[in-house]
């Protein structure tokens, strides 16, 4: 435990240096946007209700969603740039978090902008005219110092939201504070979700502080207090900072090796990166990539590898709907996505982590179901659990017209939870990965699809557009190709998911290179 | 001096007018006071002197000179404004305060400073007073200051909303007669705005009666209480007058 524990803090400096610049960084652009748009609504009264209203409205979008729905905008936006000026950027990573918070951060400020503003005492307002004031040195003299605390209440409590929210920035790619979190409960390792909680709970209770010290000092015109206060803060984040510039240092392009949010993904974009690095190459990992957002940013070059399911790809890449068999499927997927994408299928792993309906043994016993077509008749008195997107997935579609299927009632877990329901009795049906360790771990019952109404779900490595011209890439990851299978995947996946003699990762992911005889 | 001509100012589309075509002149030395009920259109018609206001038609007249010749800004420096509200700036010092529009006004900071304290003197406040921020002193005060700032820049023309409104009797009688003198003293132009008839009655060289918008009356203290005024005047006159004979009766019964 310790030594995981040790292993864990190693990242800190890291991911807490991330978390700060970005959380800082999101913070000064919700200031630099938000102080203007206060002074433009000072005085007109229909730009300060749009301004707010529209505020309003981005705070009421969740954070993640909001996350999120910045890749494919800046997606587009690199691609016109890089047709004007033949250099893209990252759509991936510190922009989209970077654009996401800082929106999120504009709210309370300019909330807090206008009621400070309006806070000022009319008779005030009418003395500074009287003496002579000009609008500017009205504001700059008056207005501005007077409604200045009000103000920076603001950019508080905008400075907590935008630490807490910026843990939501692991699954568009950038490194913080959120990648414990998300780690830690995608392999029930809640040492690591407690690590990522209190450490953001801890700037953001530092941060607020040092704001709160700026706060009082320009409530009470006490300037030590203020020069206290932002130097505390520049301080602070310059150190938080230091750690980056020892990793960002200049060479080689460094490979970035994609997973998204499971376990099975960690150990194999691990396994790929270790190859990688054992060859020389600088290589960074970016995890917990949704899934849709993984194979557009290796499309976009934005990823360089990782690997994706053919079955997945068939679907909700190619949007098809029918289901050829295996070997014919595999290889329309190579050509299609070549043709369409200039992504190379490099080839199938060896097994395959398919969605699977299953329940616990015992009860599937005592019911007598064995498959699909037994439950059946049974399924409107159960209860299906399911992962975040099987409902909204063709291959849920295709099962429910195939086999007739009604539960009683759907509900929806991230993955971890889904299989502590089916264990609880909560669900009796869960929507398992045929590849998952916790299949064997929690004696669950896969059920058979003799209509075969759920397509093939080989891994396929993929490789980003012109990558696979790279020797070095292709050599490395070229011996995974029809080496991995379903049995050492399964024991791999369930050494990082079991409650006991849990394995980290990076361990998972070198033993099973040495169960397949690869190291 | 002062020439007010033909205002009119109308609030909103709708309702009678603030200003309903209002002339009058004010004379160079002259302490004149406007005495109306609320909503008589008083203070309106003073803030078209330092445009705080501006009519919706006629002009308005400072030396000669229409106001809107230059910008606002620039007029008010040269006019004295002090309101009921007083407005003192709160994160300024008592100095910084009275100081503001000599500062606006680019004046050197060592000048600005004795004349600051010299206002100190002339309003009676202690020059301890100079560093205190204003929620550390009592109307009274907080309304000397407010006089001392409006007259830093030593503006030949005075504009005061009744400035003595928030205070006691005695505090208010004393202020307003310490500043009567300070009006003779530095030879002033004072426009003056009250709702205090008697107030009016004490001060004023000269004073007008606003109703509804228009000047009822425009004469002498003494011909606001002759027989001649009209019945409006009169009834103003009437309250504090007969206040003042119950006082004189209480007083004779006392023997004093």
């Amino acid at each position: 435990m310790s030594s995981e524990l040790a292993a864990a803090l190693g990242f800190l400096p890291i991911r807490l240096g991330w978390h700060v610049l970005l959380s800082a960084s999101a913070l000064m652009v919700g200031v630099a946007f938000s102080l203007p748009l206060v002074l433009l609504s000072r005085r007109n009264a229909r730009i300060r209700w749009s301004v707010l209203a529209a505020a309003g409205l981005v705070q009421t979008i969740p954070s993640l969603a909001l996350l999120a729905l910045f890749f494919p905008v800046l997606l587009a936006l690199s691609a016109v740039v890089r047709t004007l000026t033949g250099h893209g950027f990252s759509a991936l990573g510190f922009v989209p978090a970077l654009c996401a918070l800082s929106l999120y951060a504009m709210l309370p400020i300019l909330r807090n902008g206008v009621a400070g503003l309006a806070s000022v005492d009319p008779a005030v307002i009418e003395a500074a005219k009287g003496v002579g004031m000009t609008d500017v040195q009205r504001l700059v003299q008056v207005e501005g110092p007077l409604a200045a605390p009000v103000v920076l209440a603001g950019v508080r409590t905008a400075a907590v939201w935008v630490i807490g929210a910026a843990t939501l920035a692991t699954p568009v790619g950038q490194t913080c504070l959120g990648d414990y979190i998300f780690t830690g409960l995608q392999t029930e390792n809640w040492l690591l979700v407690l690590l990522g909680c209190a450490a953001s709970a801890a700037l953001a209770f530092v941060a607020d502080q040092l704001l709160g010290l700026v706060e009082g000092g320009l409530a009470q015109r006490e300037r030590l207090r203020i020069i206290a206060g932002l130097g505390g803060l520049a301080l602070g984040t310059a150190l938080a900072c230091v750690p980056l510039a020892f990793t960002a240092n200049a060479g080689a392009r460094a490979y970035v090796v994609g997973a998204k949010n499971f376990s099975e993904q960690y150990i194999l974009a691990d396994v790929m990166a270790d190859r990688l690095r054992r060859a020389g190459a600088r290589v960074t990992e970016k995890s917990d990539l949704g899934s849709a957002i993984a194979f557009r940013a290796l499309a976009a070059g934005e990823i360089d590898a990782y690997v994706d399911y053919s079955g997945t790809l068939w679907t909700t890449v190619l949007g098809r709907t029918d289901t050829p068999p295996r070997a014919t499927l595999t290889a329309r997927l190579k050509d299609e996505l070549g043709k369409r994408y200039g992504v190379t299928l490099l080839g199938s792993l060896g097994f395959e982590n398919a969605y699977a309906l299953a329940m616990p043994k015992a009860r599937a016993d005592e019911m007598g179901i064995e498959t699909i077509a037994d439950l059946a008749p049974h399924a409107k008195d159960l209860v299906l659990g399911t992962d975040l997107e099987f409902l909204s997935r063709v291959e849920w579609r295709r099962l429910e017209t195939a086999y007739g299927l009604r539960f009683k009632a759907e509900r929806q877990y991230q993955p971890t939870f889904m299989y502590r329901a089916a264990l609880a009795g909560d669900v009796d049906v869960i929507t398992a990965f045929s590849s998952d360790g916790r299949i064997l771990a929690d004696d669950l019952r896969v059920l058979r699809d003799p209509k075969g109404a759920i397509p093939p779900y080989d891994a396929v490595i993929l490789l980003a557009p012109g990558r696979a011209s790279d020797p070095r890439l292709v050599a490395a990851l070229a011996p995974l190709v029809g080496r991995v299978g379903v049995a050492a995947m399964r024991a791999a996946n369930l050494s990082v998911d079991r409650d006991r003699d849990k394995r980290s990762v990076a361990e998972a992911a070198v033993e099973l290179e040495k169960a397949l005889g690869l190291l | 001096m002062i020439r007010l001509d033909h205002l009119v100012k109308r609030y909103g589309a709708e309702g009678a007018p603030a200003l309903d075509a209002v002339s009058l002149s004010v004379a160079e030395g002259e302490f004149r006071v406007v005495v109306g009920a609320s909503g008589s259109g008083k203070t309106t018609l003073l803030k078209t002197i330092n445009r705080l206001v501006e009519p919706d038609a006629g002009a308005v007249f400072v030396n000669g000179v229409g106001v809107s010749a230059e910008p606002a800004p620039q007029l008010r420096r040269r006019i004295g404004y002090v309101f009921q509200g007083v407005g003192l700036f709160p994160h300024f010092t008592v100095l910084e305060n009275i100081g503001v529009t000599p500062r606006l006004l680019g004046w050197e900071p060592g000048a600005i400073k004795g004349r600051c304290l010299e206002l100190l003197d002339l309003v009676d406040l202690p020059r301890s007073f100079a560093t205190r921020r204003p929620d550390a002193l009592s109307g009274g005060q907080r309304q000397r200051v407010g006089l001392a700032r409006a007259l830093a820049a030593r503006p030949q023309v005075m504009l005061l909303d009744e400035p003595f409104g928030a205070l006691d009797a005695v505090t208010r009688d004393g202020l307003g007669r310490a500043y009567r003198r300070m009006h003779e003293e530095m030879s002033l132009t004072t426009v003056m705005i009250t709702h205090d008839m008697m107030e009016g009655l004490i001060l004023a060289d000269r004073i007008a009666v606003m109703r509804a918008g228009a000047v009822v009356f425009d004469g002498l203290p003494q011909e606001a209480v002759s027989p001649g005024a009209p019945d409006y005047v009169r009834a103003l006159v009437q309250t504090p007058r007969r206040q003042a004979e119950d006082v004189a009766r209480l007083v004779a019964r006392s023997g004093a």
